[in-house]
């Protein structure tokens, strides 16, 4: 790639971010479906392990697993859904047309995303902490802050790549992302640690980034982490390295082939489907 | 001159969902060559092929068969240098979001092209001075009338300052003065240019066609029915010239008129009220008009009345169609 067309992708990409980033300071109402909303079940599972009478690092795993779900939401219906919806508005057609690189389109998507969503699980999961009265016991702050950017970095590369079928596929993609979503709740376990899945389930999980980046931040951040450890922080973060890389390709390799098929098809520009 | 697009024996066929196993032809065999400079329009009724024609070209859907180059790319295997060099803005577009400003949707989609953002602002306030929009930069776009969106969608357009530039009904939902600013902004656009600039149109208004397009294409069916100047085409299609005379009618007969050289057609009726005769002649060319003028005056008949028929684009649609290009299938003729 000569450094005119880097340049122009990376324009492309902040351009796509602004969107996102923007959106987050003039729609104030995510504080209450994002912040509010999300509370809810993390204060339905904090209460059951509290009447249980459960070590307080237990309040600790659920708190922090959930705030984590907004990672996955996001993924879900900001990245993946978001080309359904770009297509209906007619801006697919017009990112089609533009001489950016789609995977720009879909690298700034993913940015803004995260950065919006890196705040939202920050926050909620302060206020939790501050509610259930948590304490945490950090091994590494920085070990654990790169865990959790490598994680957003490997579950928003899974959503770039989810989000290409978006553009052959319309409602039925839609149904099939409904169906990704409780199962990856209780698969990646974000309520509990995700060990008691057992290895060979824990092994299927793990193709998840969330449920290895949960696992390791949770031996990070708590007393008893370690103790419920799915795997070693190390392995962890090497495999999250590897998801990242492995996603990032198949989104390339995907919305190059996808595209191609679309344009062949002529559905790149098909709406009400 | 340069040629800006080249299409030939472009087909492409979809599916056809009625009828297994068979193909539906959106567009069938067309070979057009569009010069650089000018504004090229495509006329013909709905599904047509218009927009498959303009979709391939902007390379956002591959031809079944044959092949077609926009600036001298192939835009099967060649999109990636054609992508920069073009642009296009569709009539009824809602394209950007909502949460952005007018000025913030047009600047996000001129980094899509890599235009330098202090470059890009310029140029978007200049635009939206001459479409009288600059009062609405800050606005948010879901604030916007349908009129305004559409403006701002046609500066999307021009922004990126494309050399080849598809504008598929683009004065759709525009009221009558945008319309009239938008074709004159895009007329200009195109003679003012410092470098050659082609604009690909598609249009239902056949006044549109008229005033804007050098040379235009009649498509239906997936065809090009027809491919020359407004000028020709109307002289061509529709057939020369029309003129109607009218005649005191005592003792005259027009029948004499009939057999006079250059008089492709004629048809007369009595106006008994008046005690005129109405004669309407079709000719090859004006010269015919002195014979028969000469003609009734050497018979010392007194003519009442002479008015020319301009042919217009709608009576050669019409003759190559076989319908009118704004009905649906009960104005089949």
């Amino acid at each position: 790639m000569s450094m005119n067309e880097l340049i122009k992708n990376l324009r492309g990409i902040w351009a796509r971010a602004y969107v996102r980033i923007v959106g987050v300071n003039r729609e104030p109402s995510w504080l209450i479906f994002e912040l509010f909303f999300p509370l809810l079940p993390i204060c339905s599972f904090a209460f059951v392990y509290k009447s249980m009478n459960a070590p307080s690092d237990y309040l600790g795993f659920v708190i922090l697993g959930g705030a984590m779900t907004a990672i996955w939401m996001n993924v879900l219906w900001g990245m993946a859904a978001q080309f359904f919806w770009e297509r209906e508005s007619g801006n697919l057609t017009l990112y089609m047309l533009c001489p950016m690189s789609t995977m720009a389109v879909l690298v700034g998507m993913a940015l803004g995303s995260g950065f919006s969503t890196f705040f939202r699980v920050i926050i909620t999961f302060m206020i939790g902490k501050l509610i259930f009265g948590i304490t945490l016991h950090v091994a590494s702050y920085f070990w654990l802050f790169a865990t959790f950017i490598l994680t957003i970095a490997a579950v928003f590369s899974l959503g770039m790549m989810m989000a290409s079928f978006f553009l052959l596929y319309g409602r039925d993609a839609w149904n099939i992302l409904t169906v990704f979503m409780e199962p990856v709740f209780f698969l990646s376990g974000f309520y509990f640690p995700v060990k008691t899945l057992g290895y060979p389930l824990g092994a299927l999980a793990s193709l998840i980034p969330i449920t290895l980046g949960l696992d390791a931040m949770r031996q990070l951040a708590f007393k008893l982490g370690p103790d419920t450890a799915f795997l070693p922080v190390k392995t962890e973060i090497l495999i999250l390295v590897a998801l990242s890389a492995l996603y990032l390709a198949g989104a390339k390799y995907l919305l190059k082939k996808l595209e191609y098929i679309g344009r062949r098809e002529g559905r790149l520009t098909l709406r009400w489907q | 001159m340069s040629i800006a697009i080249k299409t030939t024996d472009l087909s492409r066929a979809f599916a056809d969902s009625g009828a297994k196993d068979k193909n539906f032809w959106a567009l069938r065999d067309v070979s057009l060559e569009i010069p650089e400079g000018c504004i090229y329009g495509l006329l013909g009724p709905n599904g047509a092929g218009k927009t498959t024609l303009i979709k391939i070209l902007s390379t956002l859907l591959l031809p079944t068969a044959g092949e077609a180059l926009v600036a001298g790319y192939n835009v099967d295997n060649e999109y990636e240098k054609i992508r920069p060099i073009i642009n296009m803005v569709s009539g009824g577009e809602n394209c950007g979001y909502g949460i952005l400003t007018v000025a913030e949707n047009l600047w996000m989609f001129t980094q899509f092209y890599g235009i330098p953002t202090k470059q890009a602002m310029a140029k978007i306030k200049d635009l939206l001075e001459i479409m009288n929009l600059s009062e609405k930069a800050d606005t948010k776009i879901n604030k916007l009338s349908t009129g305004m969106r559409q403006k701002m969608n046609f500066i999307r357009g021009f922004v990126t300052d494309p050399k080849i530039l598809f504008l598929d009904e683009p004065t759709l939902g525009l009221d009558v003065n945008a319309a009239r600013e938008t074709r004159k902004f895009v007329t200009d656009w195109v003679k003012n240019a410092s470098e050659p600039k082609t604009v690909i149109l598609t249009t239902h208004y056949m006044q549109e066609a008229d005033e804007m397009c050098g040379k235009l294409a009649i498509i239906d069916h997936g065809r090009i029915l027809a491919n020359d100047t407004p000028k020709n085409l109307k002289k061509q299609e529709a057939g020369g010239v029309s003129y109607t005379i009218n005649v005191a009618y005592r003792d005259f007969d027009p029948q004499i008129l009939r057999t006079l050289p250059g008089v492709s057609s004629f048809a007369h009726s009595v106006l008994n009220e008046q005690g005129l005769i109405e004669m309407i002649f079709n000719l090859s060319d004006d010269s015919a008009l002195a014979r028969i003028i000469e003609k009734i005056n050497s018979l010392s008949f007194s003519i009442n009345n002479i008015q020319k028929k301009e042919f217009t684009l709608e009576d050669a649609f019409i003759k190559l169609v076989g319908r009118r290009l704004s009905g649906g299938e009960g104005d089949t003729l």
